[in-house]
């Protein structure tokens, strides 16, 4: 039996577990989708001037598609992967030959089944109630961007879980990792008005980037494949940063030994 | 080769040495019971044998191999029943067993798992929906999915009715009859003698006693009571205890020292008799005992 079958399996277990857990499922994917639907129909005749005039779903999609993906994959990554160790999980899977990267393999593919899933009902829900122009010519660079982007956020998550001291802690330290920056990332509502010390900060940050990377597909002014170069580059730099960081920071025991 | 062997194991944390020069071996097919009070350093070496703490100086063999590594060739031959170790709550139990027989190249298959501990009833049962002593056998099922040839039980029976105990026990004997090395940790001495072949008493981060648990404290535990008695005069009827006679006087034994004592004293006094030299030895481990515990050995003059 190859270590492939090990890591799909501990996918289908996650799954498993992940859909049996009311509480993880509702936060996890129906927040996203509460979201689009509550703003997409308070702002349904706006439209965004100092973008081209497009209409505020075209603009909210790919941000709801951000949001989801760092919820999935840094949200809910950190926080399952803090409870597991403080609970004693990861401690019993030490114990069996598993190997590590088969193991954290389908726990990092379970949350991007996740943010796939919510890709899907998010682009078919804006698609079906809000009208929204799904561009087929970007579909590439859409498609790159939200992988990379799902790398790079399991990479983060999986590394702030190493700085989090126990399961009780987890939901705070990580909702406050990411909330701050998520206002200032052009997520929930356009920052082009905004000073461009505040941009320019979160333009630092993977979240203000995979927003614009996902924004940029869908806006009808982008000629292409949908490929944001300069977000992308950052997304990568945080991938690579993230997983070092994870790699030295991973504790299979809550206990220091 | 032994199943384990361990020769001078230290380890300390920081300043303070938890475990100071250890030795022993666990032969193969044995049960080898591993007793202490709490921080006398049992967790820290079981800890070591199976591969979750580094040892500051010492040799650890287990299977020939250095725990430390984490060698997946080692990890696919033991293992390990911890305390209060989770499992992934909303799985239901078949499916755990499933996902950790997963982990092993040679599993043990799922329904002998369940049956072995008693589990087929609750096997579609959601874990976080089981008691605490149905999670006991989980943690011992999930043990037993490599099938493993050494299985390290972390003290299996804490809080768990007479019942439950019994159960578990038979679980432990059943797997020994199928020449299982068992690394019993345990906070009871009855446990250890239903049990162990062996057992080593750990106390302060050394090995204070070792050898079969009847010798420890085990069957031999009645007290003798020894004295002259007067010539012809027979003694009263002491049953349960038994009464013979050596060349220096009366030997009773007993498992109630204070009640034969008691009846002794009264039948001698009754007929104004005094014994001469009478001496209680209460019951005592023949391991190498360390000297504070010397004193216990003895022998206590009563007049």
């Amino acid at each position: 039996m190859s270590d492939l079958t090990i890591a799909l399996r501990q996918l289908r277990f996650e799954q498993k577990a992940f859909w049996r857990n009311p509480a993880g499922a509702v936060f996890t994917f129906a927040f996203p989708l509460l979201f689009l639907v509550i703003f997409s129909l308070l702002n349904a005749d706006v439209r965004i001037e100092e973008r081209g005039g497009i209409s505020f779903v075209t603009f909210f999609v790919p941000g709801i598609l951000a949001f989801g993906l760092i919820s999935a994959c840094y949200t809910n990554l950190a926080i399952r992967m803090t409870i597991s160790r403080d609970f004693g999980i990861l401690k019993r899977v030490r114990g069996t030959p598993v190997p590590t990267w088969a193991y954290l393999a389908g726990q990092v593919a379970s949350s991007v089944v996740i943010t796939f899933l919510l890709f899907f009902v998010t682009v078919g829900l804006g698609i079906v109630a809000f009208g929204v122009e799904f561009r087929t010519t970007t579909v590439l660079g859409l498609f790159a961007t939200l992988a990379l982007g799902a790398a790079c956020f399991c990479a983060l998550g999986l590394a702030v879980s190493g700085l989090c001291p126990n399961a009780d802690a987890a939901p705070a330290i990580v909702n406050f990792s990411i909330f701050p920056l998520l206002f200032v990332s052009g997520i929930f509502f356009p920052l082009d008005n905004a000073p461009a010390w505040l941009t320019s900060i979160a333009g630092v940050f993977p979240m203000q980037r995979l927003a614009d990377g996902l924004q940029y597909a869908f806006d009808p002014r982008t000629e292409g494949l949908g490929f944001n170069g300069g977000d992308l580059w950052v997304l990568l730099a945080w991938t690579v940063a993230g997983s070092g960081l994870a790699a030295r920071l991973f504790r299979w025991d809550s206990v220091k030994k | 080769m032994p199943a384990i062997r361990v020769r001078g194991l230290r380890k300390a944390y920081d300043a303070v040495e938890a475990v100071r020069g250890v030795d022993f071996d666990v032969a193969e097919g044995e049960v080898f019971g591993f007793l202490g009070p709490n921080g006398a350093g049992k967790t820290t070496i079981v800890e070591i044998l199976e591969g979750y703490r580094q040892r500051s100086a010492g040799e650890v063999a287990v299977f020939g191999h250095d725990p430390a590594k984490g060698e997946r060739a080692l990890r696919e031959r033991i293992g390990i029943v911890l305390q209060e170790t989770g499992v992934e709550r909303f799985l239901k139990v078949a499916e755990v067993l499933e996902l950790y027989c997963g982990y092993y190249r040679r599993p043990r298959p799922v329904d002998e798992l369940l049956a072995l501990t008693g589990l087929e009833v609750k096997r579609n049962a959601v874990v976080k929906e089981l008691s605490g002593g149905q999670r006991r056998r989980l943690d011992l099922a999930l043990g037993l999915a490599g099938d493993p040839d050494l299985i390290f039980l972390d003290e299996p029976t804490t809080g768990f009715d007479p019942t439950a105990r019994r159960e578990a026990w038979e679980i432990i004997r059943n797997l020994r009859s199928l020449g299982k090395t068992i690394f019993l940790t345990t906070h009871y001495m009855d446990e250890a003698q239903a049990l162990a072949d062996r057992v080593a008493v750990i106390a302060a981060g050394r090995i204070v006693a070792e050898g079969p648990p009847d010798h420890l404290a085990g069957r031999d535990s009645a007290t003798e009571i020894r004295f002259v008695s007067v010539p012809n005069m027979a003694l009263p009827d002491l049953a349960p205890a038994t009464a013979t006679v050596d060349a220096r006087g009366e030997v009773i034994r007993t498992q109630e020292p204070t009640v034969t004592l008691n009846v002794l004293t009264g039948w001698a006094l009754d007929r104004g008799v005094t014994p001469r030299r009478t001496h209680r030895r209460p019951p005592h481990p023949r391991g190498r005992l360390p000297r504070a515990d010397r004193g216990d050995r003895a022998r206590r003059c009563l007049t």
